[in-house]
């Protein structure tokens, strides 16, 4: 535990740079799935395709192909990110891909007697969309976005292949430093993970028991 | 009951087809309602009379023909569609109340987004909408907590909220426990008596004949007959006609 004290000042960058990564990704996700899920369920075709090709796409690829492809592909027709923001990026269009699909699973969820009844008062796609379908959808939807979040904060370990020091990159560059400290190391990486993702299961939780009640 | 109002047509379609894949739902439908007509649409289950209604605020697109509303043809799609939406309230079978928001705000919700009230207007006329019809108390509540009567009494306060030109109730009592039914639909003859236009596809027969200027008999698709309660009750013209009666009035 010594060695960690030691190091205290490198595990609390770390824990700031995941942090941040997945509150900037999350957002980005959560913003953009919305997006793409009102996209998915819009009267317009060619906007229903756009979001169906853009969710196949990311859905279907390997998150280390997105974030090679941003990092290091991009710069191949000189448009370069900076690591960070690459990571930000590959995060969080790759996790919109999962929200979206999650978030559509929810209007789906609500019936569509919803919708007809705020179209015959004159809402138009949006408003409806946003007034009566969203806030009934995001209450079934709160559980399984919950995982997607935790999945994302936990998929954030791929930056440090990209040069990012988050928690994850801590673990060889510790260990070779002291091989001897390897249990000591894993388990601080695991708790600042931790430390991270059990507020937010918790969080996701309480949500789901005040969104709940009235059905 | 009132004598059938002259003018011209509130609503008016002319040569209305849809099909559902195959099945010729709507067949060559013409049809005109005038201001302030009470127009009671029955007939056998799957004879097209919901799709009828519901083809009038382009909840159901058609093939071929054309409906207008006060004189507009209704829009495709977009902001246009929902403008004339707006103007034509909507009763369903199932209620459809917003279960996320309390009766108040399922009734202001149009006026505020919609005709841009404020909300100390749409919420001082919704509770005097909510008042005549009968629910006023329950104005803080969610629709689950309230009967079937009680939510289908609020379904229609939502929609007078938008001070409509013409209302169109389909099966608005089917979903309803029997001795509720009588609350809604003194709530509709109370509407008809003031001179609403109303078109009103029911089961409800003493509806008809007492509050409506015109019943229309649809089956197959089509408009078999259109006559006044009176005569329609009494002597239907088509044999489609008394034999769908003969079935559902002698019990």
């Amino acid at each position: 535990m010594q060695f960690l004290a030691d190091n205290f000042d490198l595990l609390w960058d770390a824990f700031l740079t995941t942090l941040s990564l997945s509150l900037l990704a999350g957002l980005l996700a959560l913003v953009l799935g919305t997006l793409l899920a009102a996209a998915r369920v819009s009267p317009i075709p060619p906007l229903r395709g756009l979001a169906s090709f853009y969710v196949e796409t990311f859905r279907n690829t390997p998150l280390t192909v997105v974030f090679f492809f941003l990092i290091f592909g991009l710069p191949q027709i000189d448009f370069i990110l900076g690591f960070y923001t690459g990571a930000v990026l590959s995060l969080g269009l790759y996790t919109a891909a999962f929200v979206c699909e999650a978030v559509r699973s929810g209007i789906n969820s609500v019936s569509t007697g919803q919708a007809e009844a705020s179209r015959a008062i004159g809402l138009t796609f949006g408003q409806s969309l946003r007034e009566v379908v969203l806030p009934q959808a995001f209450r079934t939807v709160v559980p399984p976005l919950g995982n997607v979040f935790i999945a994302m904060v936990k998929n954030s370990s791929i930056a440090a292949g990209f040069a990012t020091s988050e928690l994850s990159s801590l673990l060889p560059r510790l260990v070779n430093a002291d091989a001897g400290q390897l249990t000591a190391v894993l388990l601080g990486v695991v708790i600042a993970y931790m430390i991270i993702t059990l507020p937010l299961a918790f969080g996701v939780h309480r949500l789901e028991r005040r969104v709940a009640i009235l059905r | 009951m009132t004598s059938r109002p002259n003018g011209e047509p509130l609503v008016r379609l002319s040569g209305v087809n849809k099909w559902f894949g195959e099945l010729h739902v709507l067949q060559d439908i013409d049809l005109e309602i005038a201001r302030g007509e009470v127009v009671v649409v029955i007939g056998p289950s799957g004879s097209g009379k919901s799709t009828l209604c519901r083809a009038i605020n382009r909840l159901e697109s058609i093939e071929k023909g054309e409906i207008t509303i006060d004189g507009e043809r209704l829009p495709d799609e977009g902001k246009e569609l929902a403008r004339l939406r707006a103007d034509v309230g909507m009763v369903f079978q199932s209620f459809n109340l917003f279960a996320h928001k309390t009766i108040l705000e399922n009734v202001t919700l149009g006026p505020i987004k919609v005709r841009k009230r404020s909300k100390a207007d749409a919420e001082k006329r919704a509770r005097e909408l909510l008042d005549r019809v009968g629910v006023g108390a329950q104005a803080d509540k969610y629709p689950a907590q309230l009967s079937g009567g009680q939510q289908q009494r609020v379904a229609i306060a939502r929609a007078l909220a938008m001070d409509p030109k013409v209302m169109l109730f389909d099966e608005p009592t089917s979903a309803l426990d029997p001795e509720m039914i009588s609350e809604v639909l003194d709530v509709m003859v109370g509407l008809a008596a003031e001179g609403m236009t109303m078109i009103v596809v029911t089961h409800e027969m003493g509806f008809a004949r007492k509050a409506a200027n015109r019943v229309v008999f649809m089956d197959g698709g089509r408009v078999v007959e259109s006559a006044d309660p009176e005569t329609f009750f009494s002597t239907p013209s088509s044999d489609r006609a008394k034999d769908f009666l003969s079935k559902i009035l002698n019990h």
